[in-house]
């Protein structure tokens, strides 16, 4: 396809998104407020960078990663790929489907929900603001990476479920006492944000390649339901990060202490 | 010395490139090892990767210079105004505004309604199907809209957000045994697909701006959260609907 097409299409539906949010910041701004935005000129320039770097963002995407990433996902999940011995010898049907047969659809489902979430521009903005908050001491690239490895956990074991055919309600509340039980022992400046990742990490990048491979595992096993097994794998890219940011802030809060009492004891014996 | 307008534009690309590396080893690394297979349209695939790598610098430009600061300079505002009314009003516009118009909620809502017409919950017309799919649409945008308004009461009034969140999963939990089997996997994942690339900027720049003007609110504790609350109350919302509706 034309690639100039492509932008305008992109970049119309970008607008289309865009358009009633824009009318709701303009129409409070002037009428309601009516106040004067200090550098007007510089913040309209950043709405157009927003907007027309979104629209090259995910055209590039639909050029570059989705048709790829997607034809990998329901490659890996063929059973001709995940039973090739046994396709070799002419067998054809398979009896029973073992969790470890799927051991690359796991380590796919780990690696690329890591690498989406790094690249996933609404935790970049997040990211962003919360380094500027804390004054520092939540570093921008530590919580993406926190947020990312939740992700990839939380994929990996998503697919697990769908290949073993469990139920899904039985994860997400074992997931949420694990978070209460975590946002009793965590420092508490760190709740908020843990709660939040959980929902930003699933937007433009993360959700179709998440959809592609669900939906592949769920049509390619037999007993499982695209429709009702495709769905799901987003609550787990949602539930897990919270985990792991809260984690994060436990175990350099831990490592702190530990570096503390070190020091200490380095002290101590130095007399 | 580079000129500093230069280094500006530098510093975002830069990190665009350090940001979108993974994801091209992680494909070139299945591909070649795990696939065998070599990579079709190598060029198409290049020249995308330029246009995703432009396109991300740009927006985070666009972000420190445009969403954040206004986002911001309307909360400051909004607070000295004193106002609760319309910033209410303004909370839940925003949430409904970003969300009605998601193309992933589109998709999905649009996936739902097929599932519950084999499912045999809805009839299998192309009209029911549609009014399924645009009520669940209205559904998941007015709960946004009212999960806004929630987030921002609470930075008003100072409710712990633990408290807020740790409620809500318990009435998911208790709903979950009541919403109609088909509902629960779609409720599950439209807290997720609510939240859009301009949604969570402009949110978390409200959230820490109303946080940092109003007096005895601590931004880092009390201006996030408005994204989990986004993410929650479409769970609610959406199970809520399919007990009603199938």
């Amino acid at each position: 396809m034309n690639m100039l097409e492509l932008f305008i299409d992109t970049f119309v539906a970008t607008m289309r998104d865009v358009l009633p949010i824009t009318a709701v910041l303009v129409g409070f701004q002037l009428l309601v407020l009516r106040q004067k935005i200090a550098n007007v000129w510089r913040v309209i320039r950043g709405f157009v960078y927003v907007l027309v770097g979104l629209a090259f963002f995910l055209m590039g995407l639909q050029e570059a990663i989705f048709p790829l990433g997607e034809l990998m996902a329901s490659q890996l999940t063929n059973p001709e790929f995940i039973y090739n011995d046994l396709y070799a010898q002419g067998i054809t049907t398979i009896q029973t489907v073992r969790w470890d047969d799927y051991l690359w659809v796991y380590a796919f489902a780990f690696s690329i929900g890591l690498a989406t979430t790094l690249a996933e521009p609404s935790l970049i903005a997040v990211g962003m603001k919360a380094e500027q908050v804390s004054g520092g001491a939540v570093s921008a690239w530590g919580l993406r990476l926190a947020v990312s490895l939740g992700v990839a956990i939380g994929v990996s074991i998503g697919c697990y479920r769908i290949v073993t055919g469990t139920d899904l309600w039985l994860y997400i509340i074992v997931a949420y006492i694990i978070v209460i039980a975590q946002t009793f022992r965590a420092p508490s400046m760190i709740i908020p944000l843990a709660y939040d990742s959980g929902g930003v990490t699933t937007s433009t990048v993360t959700v179709p390649l998440l959809a592609a491979l669900g939906l592949g595992l769920a049509a390619t096993i037999p007993g499982r339901s695209p429709l009702i097994d495709g769905f799901g794998l987003i609550a787990f890219a949602s539930v897990f990060p919270i985990m792991s940011v809260m984690g994060y802030a436990q175990v350099s809060r831990w490592l702190e202490k530990r570096g503390k009492e070190k020091e200490k004891e380095e002290e101590r014996d130095a007399f | 010395m580079i000129p500093k307008g230069l280094r500006n534009a530098l510093r975002p690309l830069l990190e665009a490139v350090r940001d979108l590396a993974p994801i091209v080893l992680v494909i070139l690394f299945f591909q070649g090892f795990v696939l065998k297979q070599s990579v079709p349209n190598m060029e198409e695939m290049l020249v995308g990767m330029v246009f995703v790598l432009l396109g991300l610098a740009l927006f985070v430009r666009g972000l420190e210079i445009g969403l954040f600061p206004m986002g911001e300079g309307m909360a400051h505002a909004f607070a000295k105004k004193g106002n609760v009314f319309w910033l209410l009003l303004f909370a839940f516009l925003l949430g409904f505004g970003t969300t009605v118009a998601e193309p992933a909620l589109i998709a999905v809502s649009g996936k739902a309604a097929e599932v519950a017409a084999q499912g045999g919950m809805i009839e299998t017309t192309e009209v029911a199907m549609e009014s399924y799919a645009f009520g669940l649409r209205m559904t998941v945008a007015l709960s946004v809209g009212t999960a806004i308004v929630l987030g921002v009461l609470r930075i008003l009034v100072g409710w712990p957000l633990h408290l807020c969140i740790i409620g809500g999963y318990f009435l998911v939990v208790i709903m979950t045994y009541f919403a109609p089997h088909e509902i629960i996997g779609i409720a599950y994942d439209s807290g997720g697909v609510t939240t859009s690339t301009i949604t969570v900027p402009l949110v978390t720049a409200l959230g820490v701006g109303l946080a940092s003007s109003i007096r005895g609110r601590n931004p880092m504790l009390d201006g996030f959260g408005l994204i989990a609350f986004a993410s929650l109350v479409p769970m609610l919302f959406v199970m809520f609907y399919g007990m009603l509706m199938l």
